[in-house]
């Protein structure tokens, strides 16, 4: 069977794709997804009634907190990352995947083992305290195993590649590889105190003090940078020309962007550490280093909508592509939030608030996740072997409930964020305090249920996507009008 | 590589929709257009860099081997926080009640119709941040934390009884805390019966006795082994921190159980030394909030 649909292939002059093992990227994506939405949202209401912390010390907010934010970043996009530049690395270097199907499987797997080592870990209560880098010095190990052997396979098929250049979206997809596997280890670097006859889940990192923060942030954004932004504009340079069938707006603004952006983002960490013990001379460079990222940002934006041009009557009948593009909007807004919020005079208001809540998920679930279900819902068919998507109308729903679901969440952090930071900063006219810090909370608690409303909306969305896909997969075709059409059209059509 | 090039030159077309030529590459179907970086998008760019760049010199910036670029306008965030801190502590009315305030005893503070009102307005953010989360909003109280709002005080509710409190604390590490022990009853002095009988007699001071027999027996337990600290009336030994009995202000609870839980191995408190944590005009601002709720003496 394989050896005859090698020969197939061979005379064809295609390679073979292993797209098997991108069928097992793509289900793992939408598994994680769905869990780490739920325990965003299971927390998000914790937040507004903490009775649902339910007194056990295995669900409380601390513990479930990096619970979701692993499961969301590292499991759901960090499946879809490694599952769609094996599908995009192999067509555009036109080669099939180095290592085949046993290193394929042996970094799918491991990727698998390393979010349940981290999870249960969180569960349990074993944590090195570090923000998005939670788990413990032998999960750390072992995610080193594995993203090395990414590395071979990614790097090793562009090597044998047939195509003469490698393509935009590889360079994002190698900036992101290799980037995190520098950071990782960089901040990382850690004792185990079982070498010491101490614990075996328990290290202490050799960093100290203010330069341990700075680590920390230095790989904490670049997290951002390269796993949530690198990586991701990679996905958007492959799936947003492919859907909208045109071709990439500006060869040169990839250059220029890729490089601007590879090469000032590394140093916008100390902007998470404004007004800290962190040296003044840091806090200089990470702000205006920030400042200076808004443009190479926006080049990804820019590519991504202007792709578009000739194409935008699309959106109308296209659901898949309206994922896209809003996704693309949704990265331009909190491209220049991001910026704007690592100016000082605004920080001093929008640290330690909301604000940054509503930020990070405006990017997270604007630009991350709305990528992602666009690229999923353009995959499962392909993978799959099937005539088109079960439900366009479905998809279509889908993109409502979610961007209803991301306003409300994005828009409320807004209002509470900014109205912490004023609350804590308003004196009296004798030069006191006004409010105290339960009074904030009290006031932030409508919020607080306006954002976890947000968020089981964006969880319904997910839920008819994965039914979406599934019936997909089963190979069901749904029975409905085209979207788009008036309703003459559609009545004509029916 | 020259046949490479020639061949890509061979491949460049011209996109129909914008007009601009195409590279001549291309990846599994997706070509790229030559489009030139956009005009606005370039100039944004370099004024983000000159912006950079003219921050870099005003401010602190960019490291040396030893020591780093101080900027033009000298600032530094610590400097910037001490002289914001001194022109707070410098403004004259603030700074004459504050000075007042350290100087004068709690009493004579109290007395001043302003200091008052300075002090106590200060005091309630320092409680809401501070004690609110064991003694409630505006001092409502909590199950074994006592309600700061009525005139059932513990220690003592005149300003200077509430200052000392709250500078050493109670049961608190600190040398001079207030301090004692209700001894464990149902291990060492009383039987079974005995705690179930003085606990109807305690119940029957507020008149929530069913079993009068058992409260007179209850009684004589009491004046033997209770009355030495709480009093003969049960109205309390403020020396000893022994709360009032007869007055239906439980810290523990009310209920029949609860009060032999306590006789039998009683619960004590712990309130923090807040000196060293508050400042001493903080601890007087405090002291003045808390007698003003409602029970001060």
């Amino acid at each position: 069977m394989s050896s005859a649909s090698l020969a197939n292939t061979a005379s064809s002059g295609t390679p073979e794709y292993y797209d098997d093992l991108i069928k097992k990227f793509v289900i793992a994506s939408a598994f994680w997804g769905l869990a780490g939405f739920l325990a965003g949202d299971l927390i998000a209401w914790q937040l507004a009634f903490p009775v649902l912390n339910m007194d056990l010390e295995w669900t409380t907010f601390g513990r479930l907190r990096p619970l979701h934010t692993s499961a969301v970043i590292f499991a759901f996009g960090g499946n879809i990352l490694l599952g769609s530049s094996f599908y995009v690395v192999q067509r555009t270097c036109r080669a099939s995947l180095f290592g085949g199907n046993g290193l394929g499987s042996f970094i799918f797997w491991g990727y698998q083992l390393f979010i349940v080592l981290a999870a249960t870990g969180y569960l349990l209560g074993i944590t090195q305290g570090k923000e998005y880098a939670e788990p413990e010095w032998y999960v750390d190990l072992w995610i080193t195993v594995v993203w090395v052997a990414y590395l071979i396979a990614f790097g090793g098929t562009i090597v044998r590649r047939k195509e003469p250049h490698i393509y935009v979206a590889n360079w994002f997809y190698l900036a992101f590889i290799i980037t995190i596997a520098v950071l990782h280890l960089g901040n990382n670097a850690s004792v185990p105190t079982v070498l010491f006859g101490g614990e075996m889940t328990k290290s202490y990192i050799v960093w100290a003090g203010v330069q341990d923060a700075m680590t920390q942030w230095w790989y904490g954004h670049n997290a951002v940078g390269f796993f949530l932004t690198a990586g991701f504009l990679g996905m958007m340079y492959y799936f947003v020309p492919k859907q909208a069938e045109r071709p990439v707006y500006s060869y040169r603004l990839s250059v220029i962007h890729f490089w601007a952006l590879t090469f000032l983002y590394i140093w916008a960490g100390p902007h998470h550490l404004h007004y800290t013990a962190l040296p003044d001379w840091v806090q200089t460079l990470g702000m205006t280093f920030s400042v200076m990222l808004w443009m190479p940002s926006w080049g990804g934006m820019i590519n991504g909508v202007m792709t578009l041009s000739g194409a935008w009557h699309k959106l109308r009948t296209d659901p898949v592509l309206r994922f896209m593009v809003a996704s693309v909007g949704f990265y331009g807004m909190s491209t220049f939030e991001g910026p704007l919020m690592s100016i000082k005079a605004v920080n001093s208001l929008s640290h330690y608030t909301d604000w940054t809540i509503g930020h990070v998920h405006a990017g997270a679930l604007g630009w991350n996740a709305l990528v992602s279900f666009g690229v999923l819902y353009f995959l499962v068919p392909k993978l799959w072997n099937r005539e088109r998507l079960y439900s366009l109308r479905l998809v279509n729903t889908h993109f409502w409930i979610s961007t209803i679901g991301i306003v409300l969440y994005i828009s409320s952090m807004w209002v509470s964020g900014i109205m912490q930071g004023l609350m804590w900063r308003t004196y009296d006219q004798l030069g006191f305090l006004q409010y105290s810090f339960i009074e904030t909370v009290e006031a932030m608690h409508p919020y607080y249920i306006i954002r976890a409303t947000g968020g089981l909306l964006f969880v319904l969305g997910a839920v008819l996507m994965i039914y979406n896909l599934w019936r997909t997969a089963r190979g069901d075709l749904r029975n409905e009008a085209p979207i788009g059409l008036d309703s003459q059209a559609a009545a004509a059509a029916e | 590589m020259v046949k490479m090039e020639v061949k890509l030159m061979a491949n460049i077309e011209r996109d129909e929709v914008s007009g601009t030529d195409t590279t001549g590459h291309e990846w599994d179907g997706i070509k790229e257009l030559n489009t030139p970086l956009p005009r606005w998008w370039l100039w944004t760019f370099y004024a983000s860099i000159l912006f950079a760049v003219v921050w870099w010199v005003l401010y602190p910036s960019w490291p040396t081997l030893n020591t780093y670029w101080k900027g033009t306008l000298a600032y530094s965030s610590r400097v910037d926080l001490a002289n914001d801190l001194t022109a707070r502590d410098n403004e004259p009315q603030r700074a004459a009640r504050v000075k007042k305030i350290a100087s004068m005893p709690i009493a004579a503070i109290s007395e001043d119709k302003d200091l008052r009102e300075f002090a106590a307005a200060g005091g309630r953010v320092i409680f809401a941040d501070n004690c609110a989360p064991c003694h409630g909003s505006q001092g409502s109280g909590a199950p074994g934390y006592p309600v700061l709002a009525d005139d059932d005080w513990l220690w003592g509710g005149s300003l200077e009884a509430i200052e000392t409190t709250i500078r050493y604390g109670i049961r608190s590490t600190h040398d001079d805390t207030r301090v004692s022990e209700m001894p464990v009853f149902g291990t060492d002095y009383l039987s079974k019966t005995q705690i179930a009988d003085v606990t109807e007699y305690v119940l029957s001071l507020t008149n929530k006795s069913k079993d009068s027999s058992a409260a007179m027996r209850g009684a004589e337990v009491f004046a033997g082994d209770c009355a030495a600290c709480h009093g003969e009336k049960a109205e309390g030994g403020r020396d000893f921190g022994a709360p009032k009995l007869s007055d239906g202000i439980w810290l523990h609870g009310d209920s029949r159980e609860a009060i032999i839980a306590q006789v039998t191995k009683p619960k004590h408190g712990v309130m923090p030394t807040w000196q060293g944590r508050l400042d001493d005009v903080a601890i007087k601002e405090v002291a003045v909030y808390v007698h003003s709720l409602g029970g001060g003496e």
